[in-house]
């Protein structure tokens, strides 16, 4: 796949001197799903405003589709749908007409039936005429992306699409994504729910105070950083680990009821032979026994836990 | 150039107009009405001529330009404003468009609205009192180039304001002083000698001496001098534009 976007040595200080961004370089994919997680001030917002053109770079360079953002930023805007972290919208105007002036503010002749399709897919065709004050807070959500797709962009920014939207909305939003990727067109989106990443990211990027941590494909990330967690589901509870078994790295929980054993699944000898061994040996009656693979929000605070030990 | 972008900003601008039509004409048109009343029928009756002109007719192009210049300044600065206060700002910076269409949007927006308020109140007029118009097309030259040259000034205002209170501040503090000073509702030569030299020196007396004379044939200044200081007063907008446009002052971090 050829790159859409790319990031060079990307540097961003603002005027009070704060450096937002590190040399921060990264390149993306055509009609891929990337996710960048950080913690709050990681940079992830001043990345994209950065390369949307809402802030001006300090060093380094981005281009999009081969078109510089500062000296192309026409061919270079155009190309680009922002969705942003805080709802801003005017107020007293309706759904459509507000669509339809981001449509003209990109250059785009007036087409109706674009704009009723991405409407509908957004399921504000019934809501069209309504004034924006008169939504509710995901639809509102809703209005800004249906504004963002209203150029008909061929990569989308996502600075936080799912803060403070339900569940159901969510797994709207992950369709929509999803559809999109089907035209065509390149996501990039920015969350704080790891399951948001893993649900639908391609890639993950890691980003914390103003530096890409990691950036890897999220099935690979998850295999190389996973551990795996081995639950024994006994039939008697215990009320301390037996003394056979305290050579392991085990847990008590569930009031006794589970031992749980965590091992690296990139080690060579995961130790569950040895230890399912050294279990029967206790006389221990078992009733399940299962495994769980850790979930990209553990290593994600590890990352982030890592690179904090470090800089301290 | 995105002249479809300054199109989408220029009709998104006069929606927000005409969804406020009532609001937008009755005020003015009512405060100006009530100066007819107050200061046609009442102190008129004791002037009863200025410079050949009847009292009445003769404030009329004071206070057209009175009402066009303040609502320039607030429709422009309002209009840059608040996008700025709600966070819309976003779009238009995100946009593929450069500062010159943002300006021409706004500001061709803010210029339509006064232009038609100014309009109305010149109909208005012709019911209080009795009045002809000389130079109709230079009338109207002088009321376009009032209304553009102070809708820029107020879409800097407007680029500069960091707060409501900053948005009101030099309307308030500069520009409604020299409106009311600036010859509205008399005529420079009935002030006192030592006035008339300080008149000179409030560049809105040329405005509104210019734009009288499109009415009646008479001012206070030569015409020539009227039109090069509000060629001025637009070249020095211009300037603090194109100046803006290109360091980005205020709106790009
Ligand atoms: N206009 C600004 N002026 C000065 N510093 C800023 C400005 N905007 C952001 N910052 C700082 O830059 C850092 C990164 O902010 P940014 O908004 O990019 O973080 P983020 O990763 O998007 O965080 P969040 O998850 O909370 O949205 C923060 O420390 C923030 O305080
Ligand atoms: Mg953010």
């Amino acid at each position: 796949m050829p790159t859409i976007l790319s990031i060079k040595n990307l540097r961003k200080a603002y005027e009070d001197g704060f450096e937002a961004l590190k040399d921060v370089s990264l390149d993306i994919e055509e009609g891929e799903i990337i996710a960048l997680l950080g913690p709050n001030g990681a940079g992830k917002t001043t990345l994209i405003s950065t390369v949307c053109g809402i802030t001006m770079p300090t060093a380094g360079s981005v281009s999009v589709a081969g078109h510089d953002i500062l000296q192309d930023y026409r061919a270079a805007r155009s190309l680009i749908g922002l969705v942003p972290q805080e709802i801003a919208l005017e107020p007293f105007e309706n759904v459509i007409n507000t669509v339809r002036f981001s449509r003209g503010l990109f250059g785009k002749p007036r087409k109706d039936g674009v704009v009723e399709d991405i409407l509908r897919r957004l399921s504000l065709w019934d809501k069209r005429d309504n004034e924006i004050r008169a939504l509710s807070g995901g639809m509102k959500r809703r209005v800004l992306i249906a504004k963002a797709l209203a150029h008909e962009p061929r990569v989308l920014f996502l600075d936080e699409p799912t803060a403070g939207v339900d569940v159901e909305l969510r797994k709207d939003m992950w369709e929509i994504v999803d559809q999109l990727r089907a035209d065509g067109v390149t996501t990039v989106l920015t969350t704080h729910y790891i399951e948001e990443a893993e649900a639908i990211a391609d890639r993950v990027g890691v980003i914390s105070k103003g530096e890409i941590l990691l950036v890897e494909d999220k099935v690979k990330l998850m295999a190389r950083m996973g551990r795996k967690q081995l639950d024994v589901q006994l039939t008697q509870p215990l009320s301390e680990i037996p003394k056979a078994l305290q050579a392991y790295d085990l847990t008590l929980g569930d009031d006794g009821w589970t031992l749980t054993y965590s091992y690296d699944t990139k080690g060579e000898r995961t130790g569950i032979t040895k230890l399912l061994t050294e279990l029967a040996g206790t006389g221990l009656q078992l009733r399940d026994v299962v495994t769980r693979q850790s979930s990209l929000e553990d290593i994600f605070v590890s990352l982030v836990r890592e690179d904090e030990k470090e800089a301290s | 150039m995105n002249w479809s972008a300054v199109r989408a900003i220029y009709v998104f601008e006069m929606a927000r107009f005409f969804r406020t039509l009532a609001q937008s004409f009755i005020s003015p048109v009512l405060s100006s009405s009530l100066y007819f009343v107050v200061f046609g029928a009442a102190i008129g009756s004791r002037i009863d001529e200025v410079e050949g002109v009847g009292y009445g007719a003769f404030i009329v192009p004071g206070l057209i330009m009175l009402t066009v210049m303040t609502q320039s300044i607030s429709n422009a600065s309002f209009g840059i404003y608040f996008p700025k206060f709600i966070g819309t700002i976003y779009e238009l910076l995100s946009a593929p468009i450069s500062f010159l269409e943002i300006v021409m949007g706004y500001v061709g927006a803010a210029a339509t609205k006064s232009m038609f308020i100014g309009i109305i109140i010149l109909i208005t007029a012709f019911f209080f009192v009795d009045l002809q118009i000389e130079y109709p097309l230079a009338m109207l030259a002088f009321l376009v180039l009032t209304c553009v040259s102070f809708a820029l000034f107020g879409f800097i205002i407007g680029i500069w304001a960091g707060s409501f209170e900053q948005l009101q501040l030099i309307p308030l503090l500069i520009v409604t002083p020299l409106v009311f000073l600036g010859g509205s509702f008399y005529s420079i030569s009935m002030l006192p000698p030592v006035w008339q030299t300080i008149s000179m020196f409030n560049p809105v007396v040329y405005l509104i001496s210019g734009f009288r004379w499109a009415f009646f044939g008479v001012a206070d200044v030569p015409i020539a001098v009227s039109l090069l200081a509000i060629g001025a007063f637009t070249g020095l907008c211009l300037a603090a534009v194109g100046w803006i446009f290109k360091t980005g002052w205020r709106i790009r971090q």
